[in-house]
């Protein structure tokens, strides 16, 4: 058995043909492993994290993840419950009126039951430091607590790894400092997509960038 | 849940049932009076409206403010009614006659709209959005038209947001509402630029959706279960009704 979450090669994508975003990368992570992922903008650091839980297919290469090589819609089902994205902007991401209701859709949604769900959500609150939030209504949270939020909805689903799409953009310091410890205390692998921020690429031990569609070590 | 409410804040009584109890009652009742045709029932379901409001505990000024704004609406029908439609001549006003059954009819008109406006907001008004959907869905209506509601009530904020953001970046450059083509296209791009930006954020929320696992069915969290409360108003509702159809017959 391989130590590998996820096994990236080779993978081509372009939203434009003539303009490929990733040109033939190559990306491995293992178990419990940290890594920042920079890059200047559209160099396709989003574009990679969504090739990683099959949310955009690339044109060639192959993803194997989680001991499999995985293809089509129905192969990264398990990988999203495995392999949680916490988007750039939180407000995609929370889309039910009141917090518990979100973050439980994502155990609902894998079978649990109600009071499992309920319990999850309930977990995940308290691991990001929000305990009894559940009743809130998502919109009018501020953005530092959506952010929190958007991270308990992920974390409900119990996943190995966390992909991280900029999990600070846009927060201030305190509400940055609030996530990077809650970031800190967790034991998931990551991949981070850290722009310029040093803190954040601090949680990580191994940093690569994103360059002209290849992936520099 | 009276857990999550502040020290000192009690339940109003209809605050306290099921809201599919409300809905219902709202529905049974809208169908009731628009249903009756006698002025003796209209005033005792007006009465009865009356006496939901005191139980949801309304404030009296704003409600009477938004009962009167839909009368607004109305009062080019009402007021054309007794003119047009023919009958026994009450009174003439700048040479016409205006009708005895017009006049009725005006009426019957005004007690009907404001007894189910009453009603609709004590029972419904002050149901939370989302109490709204959920209890819905519990009684059948399609998920995917819930789901739309409840989407709805979550996102029209966020697009007002976005809205209001565009705006000032206009008037940040000067931009100033004229009646010119200048500004008619800068709101056209205004709006194009909302739908596509709309488009765009649906698509990311469906992508976050399905990285949740996301299969096209939606799960309610929570589970209410209708107590003695809405039994009993479900019951007085009923004998109301029943009334209500007594009084319109006889």
């Amino acid at each position: 058995m391989s130590a590998h979450l996820f096994q990236l090669r080779d993978i081509r994508f372009g939203y434009d043909p003539d303009h490929p975003v990733l040109d033939g990368v190559d990306f491995a992570l293992t178990t419990g492993e940290r890594v920042a992922l920079c890059g200047a903008n559209g160099s396709g650091k989003t574009t990679l994290l969504h090739v990683m839980v099959g949310l955009l297919t690339p044109s060639s290469g192959s993803v194997v993840a989680f001991g499999r090589e995985r293809r089509c819609e129905g192969d990264f089902h398990e990988v999203r419950a495995q392999a949680g994205l916490l988007f750039q902007d939180s407000d995609d991401q929370l889309f039910c009126p009141t917090v518990a209701e979100d973050v439980a859709f994502g155990p609902l949604n894998l079978g649990q039951s109600r009071a499992e769900a309920r319990r999850a959500a309930d977990d995940a609150l308290a691991q990001v430091g929000l305990d009894g939030f559940g009743h809130r209504v998502t919109h009018k949270l501020s953005g530092g607590q959506k952010r929190l939020v958007a991270l308990a909805s992920v974390l409900a689903m119990r996943p190995q790894v966390l992909l991280l799409d900029e999990p600070t953009n846009g927060l201030d310091r305190d509400a940055r400092a609030r996530l990077l410890g809650v970031l800190a205390s967790l034991p998931q692998a990551m991949v981070v997509i850290a722009h310029d921020d040093d803190a954040l690429a601090a949680l990580t031990r191994r940093r690569v960038i994103l360059e002209a569609g290849r992936l520099l070590g | 849940m009276s857990s999550v409410l502040p020290l000192g804040i009690t339940l109003s009584p209809l605050a306290r049932l099921d809201p599919r109890s409300r809905v219902l009652a709202a529905f049974a009742f809208a169908v009731g009076v628009v249903w009756c045709q006698s002025v003796a029932a209209l005033t005792f379901a007006c009465a009865l409206a009356a006496g939901l409001a005191v139980l949801a505990r309304l404030p009296p000024l704003s409600t009477l403010r938004r009962v009167l704004a839909v009368e607004g609406f109305m009062l080019l029908t009402l007021a054309s009614l007794p003119f047009t439609m023919g009958g026994e001549p009450v009174f003439t006003l700048l040479g016409f006659a205006a009708g005895g059954d017009g006049l009725h009819r005006a009426g019957i008109l005004l007690l009907k709209s404001s007894a189910v406006l009453l009603a609709t907001l004590a029972l419904l008004g002050t149901l939370d959005m989302p109490a709204l959907g959920h209890a819905l869905a519990r009684l059948g209506l399609p998920v995917r038209f819930v789901a739309l509601f409840l989407f709805t009530v979550r996102y029209i904020d966020v697009l007002h947001r976005e809205y209001a953001r565009l705006r000032l970046a206009m008037r940040a450059r000067g931009f100033r509402p004229r009646a010119s083509l200048h500004c008619w296209r800068s709101l056209g791009h205004l709006f194009g630029m909302l739908l596509v930006g709309s488009l765009e954020r649906s698509e990311r929320i469906d992508a976050a959706m399905r990285c949740r696992g996301f299969d096209g069915r939606f799960h309610l969290l929570d589970e209410h279960r209708p107590g003695r409360l809405d039994w009993g108003f479900g019951a007085v509702q009923t004998a109301s009704l029943l009334l209500l159809a007594v009084l319109d017959v006889w």
